[in-house]
């Protein structure tokens, strides 16, 4: 019975509950936006590199490989660091927002570029032959043949790597952006006690649950009809 | 070599002179020349291996000939100027693996090259479309898509995505060698009608008896060369080369 009210005590503080509630919603709303434009950004720019990468022009790919791989091996919080403070030395002063979600944007786009590309890659050569033998040219076939299967073979692992980019957006933290976690640590260090930090998980879930919802349905439905 | 008969009076539909393919160091065709008149069909028979495929797959540049000349209607294929794309629309083929597009209906597949390469209206091509669909017997199959159809019946939405841009020649790359026994006959009928409507075919395939009854020339390919070509009857019954013979009491067995 002590221990249950010390627990209660510890994370689920009433009071406090109430007296930050404001802030983590105003916490929530920056993460959905910060979430949103890396989403968009992410998954655009990653397609548009696959598609670029199908030309198969050496020397635009391997600058393409490069920094897919690049980004892909870094930890998203030493770009953010890196961007944050190596920029303004440049004479470049981006808020913090915008450096979360261009640096969060990059590493979507990397990880995306991958996912499409082997999903370009996955589709039969006959695909490919068939279309062409009618006279379609490339670009035609790349648009109306294979990245209409591409795209739909990869919205599973599209999507669990959406969901763990955009976690990320926790990283904004550092930089004082003043997203959920943000909002959760500030109430921590004022408060003394782990309950805003509660509450940020509570509305971290929240928010990822039907995110993850989601991308279940649109798995389902941008199946084709299968025998 | 011998001159057909056929070719003599009107201008070849595909002229093929001195064609050869390498792939690496390894010489797949080795100096082809082959004349089909409008109207005929040309059986290519040979062991794997032989160079069959390839030779059909350089009729329309899906493989790069690496040497010799391929006319189509006249026009030179290899030629700088020659626009592939608008070449390819009239050359049908079909695959052994019908390559459908699985994420399209049977109409679909019928209908995109004739919306995105002839640019024809979406309402007019879907009619296009139906009728081709109709010719090979499932205009009723238009809204099903690949993976409910049978192996045969995708092979002929595979012959009516072809039929529709209205071929001056169709290829046919083993198109019964992935179905079913039960499944040939229909394929091979929508083949038949398609010669009695006067198509130009040229024909990779094992099926000999189609060969005997419709083929109007069957060419014995090995090692990248003609062997041997004559109308069916020769070539099945009277072979005059000693490989070409091996290869008829193989495939009797």
């Amino acid at each position: 019975m002590e221990f249950h009210s010390a627990f209660l005590e510890a994370f689920f503080k009433w009071e406090l509950i109430q007296r930050y509630f404001p802030a983590i919603m105003k916490g929530v709303g920056v993460t959905i936006e910060i979430a949103a434009a890396v989403v968009f950004t992410g998954i655009c720019a990653g397609l548009a590199l696959a598609v670029i990468r199908a030309f198969r022009a050496r020397s635009i790919n391997v600058v393409i490989v490069l920094f897919a791989d690049a980004f892909r091996a870094l930890p998203p919080l030493v770009l953010v660091l890196l961007v944050y403070f190596g920029l303004p030395n440049l004479g470049i002063n981006l808020p913090s927002f915008a450096v979360l979600w261009i640096v969060l944007s990059l590493v979507l786009a990397a990880f995306c570029e991958e996912i499409f590309w082997a999903g370009i890659l996955s589709i039969a050569k006959g695909q490919w032959e068939a279309a062409r033998s009618t006279g379609l040219t490339f670009v035609a076939t790349l648009a109306y043949v294979v990245l209409p299967q591409a795209v739909r073979l990869t919205v599973p692992p599209i999507t669990n790597r959406t969901i763990a980019i955009t976690k990320n957006t926790a990283l904004g933290t550092v930089i004082g952006v003043g997203e959920i976690l943000n909002q959760a640590t500030t109430a921590q260090s004022f408060s003394g006690n782990a309950t805003p930090l509660m509450m940020g998980a509570i509305a971290y879930v929240i928010l990822f649950i039907p995110v993850v919802v989601l991308g279940r349905f649109i798995e389902t439905r941008f199946r084709w009809r299968r025998a | 070599m011998r001159l057909n008969g056929v070719v003599s009076a009107t201008p070849p539909i595909l002229e093929i002179r001195g064609l050869r393919k390498s792939f690496h160091h390894v010489e797949v065709l080795r100096g082809i020349d082959l004349s089909v008149a409008p109207q005929e069909l040309v059986f290519i028979i040979g062991p794997s291996g032989s160079g069959k495929s390839t030779l059909l797959r350089c009729c329309n540049r899906l493989e790069e000939p690496t040497g010799g000349s391929i006319r189509i209607d006249g026009v030179d294929i290899m030629a700088r100027s020659t626009d592939i794309n608008a070449m390819r629309r009239r050359i049908g083929m079909v695959f052994q693996s019908f390559n459908l597009y699985p994420h399209m209906t049977a109409l679909g597949n019928v209908a995109l090259a004739l919306v995105k390469v002839l640019r024809r209206p979406r309402k007019e091509a879907e009619r296009v479309a139906l009728a081709a669909l109709d010719r090979v017997g499932l205009s009723e199959k238009a809204a099903a898509y690949p993976a409910e159809l049978s192996g045969g019946q995708q092979q002929r939405v595979a012959i009516a995505r072809a039929l529709a841009l209205e071929p001056k020649l169709m290829l046919f790359d083993e198109p019964t060698s992935a179905l079913d026994p039960e499944l040939v006959g229909s394929v091979l009928n929508v083949m038949r009608e398609l010669k009695r409507g006067g198509m130009t075919m040229l024909v990779v395939s094992h099926e000999m008896r189609f060969a005997r009854d419709a083929a109007d020339r069957v060419i014995f390919l090995d090692h990248g060369a003609i062997v041997e070509e004559g109308p069916p009857e020769q070539i099945f019954s009277q072979p005059e080369r000693t490989r070409t013979r091996a290869f008829i009491a193989d495939i009797a067995r």
